[in-house]
């Protein structure tokens, strides 16, 4: 600070600082499901060196930011996500890399034993297309990831709103569409 | 051994009703066998000095369809120390009168790869083996609903609560995505010096 010869002081947002010390150190969680991991691997490493944007993966759900579900996601695994999902502390955020997690991918048809897009099971806040994406498509994920990030405020915690949210709704889609359809047949 | 040797083998020890009927010009040739006496003759196949069959190489199930009626169980046996094959089938109905799943008695205590495969086997199209000794599924989880590699399988609406088909989900699955947005373009915000030095 001393440096700029204008004296030890920086005037900044709250918002701002808090928002800029998250975006830049996002915890992944260490974990991979399919070939995608390989891709999600070799951005970790050194040709790549996801470390330089703060990425560094974490052992354990408690510890970590965002979760890139790198992978097919099969029902058997699906109930695991779920869990490790819930684990983690707010504010959490997922990035779903490549297309099985995004939509099913290949196997969205015939596929009887994947889930046809892991946002069936959690929130998605980047979507990350390819099969597998490369290296450089997750750092652009994890780019717009730190958008996101950015425009956060204090003021109205992401988590607090939706949980306020679904207090307020009264009923899911599924709901609504299964009482007018008792309307319907009484 | 060839397969013509193989067949008088068999028929010789367990007389010609347990030959349902062969295929001699396949590409693979085999053996269709009465599905109750499979077990005593891949026993002694297997135990012979003559044939020696210590190697089960593959074990398969097919559904022939609701048409058909049948499912056929394929076994392919290779013996090392000889270097000769067989290929051995049972046929068994698909539905059974009872309503449970159509039976074959199990060879895993004569090989131990066969241990898995009707396991396999069993989870994706639902043949019994009798005498198995741990019949669960092996790949699609353990409350599962039918048997996906049969002809007639139909996938079920839910499970745990998420649903199974393709759809357009994002739509009705009640989750609403927050859209994302980038900022300026970064060659505004962050001019690059290096194309224009001052």
């Amino acid at each position: 600070m001393d440096k700029t010869g204008e004296g030890g002081v920086v005037i900044t947002k709250l918002d701002d600082v808090l928002n800029w010390a998250r975006l830049s150190a996002l915890w992944p969680m260490g974990f991979g499901l399919a070939c995608c991991a390989i891709e999600m691997m070799g951005a970790y490493s050194s040709g790549y060196d996801l470390d330089r944007f703060g990425v560094i993966p974490r052992a354990s759900p408690r510890q970590s930011d965002v979760m890139i579900v790198a992978g097919t996601v099969t029902f058997k695994m699906a109930d695991r996500i779920r869990r490790l999902y819930e684990q983690m502390a707010e504010p959490r955020y997922v990035i779903s890399m490549g297309s099985c997690s995004n939509c099913g991918g290949p196997y969205w048809e015939h596929g009887y034993h994947v889930v046809k897009g892991v946002d069936r099971i959690i929130p998605v806040d980047v979507y990350v297309p390819g099969c597998p994406p490369r290296p450089e498509a997750l750092i652009g994920g994890f780019l717009k990831l730190q958008e996101v990030i950015r425009k956060e405020t204090i003021r109205a915690p992401r988590a607090v709103q939706e949980l306020m949210a679904k207090r307020t709704q009264p009923a899911s889609v599924a709901e609504i569409v299964a009482s007018s359809a008792d309307i319907r047949n009484s | 051994m060839l397969f013509e040797e193989l067949k008088q083998f068999i028929e010789a020890r367990f007389g010609t009703g347990v030959i349902l009927s062969e295929k001699a010009d396949a590409l693979q040739s085999y053996l269709v066998l009465q599905p109750e006496r499979l077990a005593e003759v891949c026993l002694e196949l297997h135990d012979n000095e003559e044939t020696y069959f210590d190697f089960l190489s593959c074990l398969t199930g097919i559904d022939n369809g609701p048409e058909a009626g049948t499912m056929e169980v394929a076994y392919n046996l290779y013996s090392i120390p000889y270097n000769h094959h067989l290929m051995l089938k049972v046929q068994v109905p698909r539905n059974p009168e009872n309503g449970l799943l159509p039976t074959v008695t199990t060879v895993s205590h004569i090989w131990r790869t066969a241990d898995w495969h009707e396991r396999e086997i069993f989870d994706l199209v639902g043949i019994n083996f009798e005498g198995h000794p741990d019949m669960r599924r092996i790949l699609c989880a353990a409350d599962w609903e039918g048997h996906p590699l049969r002809k007639d399988y139909k996938l079920q609406d839910y499970y745990h609560g998420i649903k199974v088909p393709y759809d357009n989900h994002n739509e009705h699955n009640g989750f609403k995505s927050e859209s994302v947005f980038l900022t300026e373009p970064p060659a505004e915000q962050f001019p690059d010096k290096r194309e224009k030095p001052e």
